[in-house]
């Protein structure tokens, strides 16, 4: 999966657009440059009210974004006031227009029931801060491989449809690669199913609920 | 060039004193390996902010351990934010002290929480002149021509 994404993105011209949510000035700026160095497009805002308002999903305008951007990847903090990145995230994943949008989730706390309620609702991934330029490089050049095979292949299960009840059988195919790597689609209709062996931060087992 | 040697010699002695003495740990490197030419003052750029921020955050704490009833979930939330913000920056003792503070809180220990309001105000005024010392000593190397040698 590595070399093929690499292979895959030295033609890459397409440049992320990723919404970053954090109430922290800090670290809104650490992960704007963790993310430009990325070569992505970045949107950095306080709240989660300011990034639904941001995608439009408040009612206001248009879903590309006040500057037409399409996003590609958000990635929220989780402990934040008002609307916490947990919350955000139930609300993208319900959003028939954005269920199809990573969200990645950060925190600066290690909780394994609050990892599993992430991965439930549909998160990514979650990162455990201070996040490295090591896991923003992998998530945003997986994020240009899905986007680049995405075509090629038929028959992939978008694994947030298990919630709904198109259940197929690819989700008893578990690959258990020795690397932690996750592949999604961005902003594309269908993405891979893989889990990826079990570790604190990473999507670990129950997708055979259901 | 000797002056320039010099100082970066100083630079590069004075940033391992304070990974040494426990001002800094290695996020701190991880920010200052994000500095390029694109964004030639970001260390500073993110330290004025987090200073900002503990200054916000320690009134916020102070204020709200003066009150009568302590709304130590109040106290405990901004505590929590600094915690995030130093270990976001590298900022290890103000961290550390971050830490210890949260168990004050959770014990609702009043006393407790105000030792630790102390000591997290004396952790990032150290922090503070000594990370302005050490941006000087890079503003000197590049006023005498030279480069900021990196911190492996």
């Amino acid at each position: 999966m590595e070399v093929a994404g690499e292979v895959l993105q030295s033609g890459s011209s397409q440049e992320l657009h990723v919404l970053a949510v954090d109430d922290s000035y800090v670290d809104r700026k650490v992960i704007e440059k963790l993310l430009k160095i990325s070569s992505c497009k970045v949107t950095a805002v306080e709240s989660g009210a300011r990034a639904l308002q941001f995608l439009g999903l408040d009612g206001g305008k248009g879903s590309l974004g006040f500057n037409g951007l399409k996003v590609n990847l958000i990635m929220t903090d989780y402990s934040m006031p008002g609307m916490t990145g947990y919350e955000l995230l139930k609300k993208i994943k319900r959003s028939s227009t954005f269920r199809e949008i990573p969200v990645v989730i950060m925190s600066s706390e290690n909780i394994l029931t609050r990892i599993d309620s992430c991965l439930e609702e549909g998160a990514e991934e979650f990162l455990v801060k201070p996040v490295k330029l090591s896991d923003v490089k992998r998530l945003t050049k997986d994020c240009v491989t899905r986007g680049e095979t995405e075509g090629k292949d038929g028959g992939r299960v978008d694994k947030r449809k298990l919630e709904d009840d198109n259940h197929t059988s690819s989700s008893s195919s578990i690959p258990s690669s020795p690397s932690t790597t996750t592949s999604f689609g961005c902003g594309l209709a269908t993405s891979e199913l893989p889990l990826s062996p079990m570790h604190s931060s990473k999507r670990a087992k129950l997708r055979d609920r259901d | 060039m000797d002056v320039v040697n010099q100082l970066q010699r100083q630079f590069l002695d004075y940033s391992a004193s304070l990974h040494r003495e426990g001002f800094l740990d290695d996020q701190f490197t991880q920010l200052q390996k994000l500095q390029d030419e694109n964004s030639p003052d970001f260390v500073v750029e993110v330290a004025s902010l987090f200073f900002e921020d503990c200054e916000k955050l320690i009134n916020n704490m102070a204020r709200a351990l003066e009150q009568q009833g302590v709304d130590f979930k109040q106290v405990d939330a901004s505590v929590h934010q600094l915690k995030g913000s130093s270990s976001s920056i590298g900022a290890m003792r103000v961290k550390n002290v971050c830490i210890a503070f949260r168990s004050f809180c959770e014990a609702q220990n009043r006393e407790g929480c105000l030792r630790c309001l102390q000591q997290v105000t004396h952790e990032y005024s150290l922090l503070k002149n000594k990370l302005q010392t050490l941006f000087r000593l890079e503003q000197q190397i590049l006023a005498a021509g030279g480069s900021v040698p990196a911190i492996e």
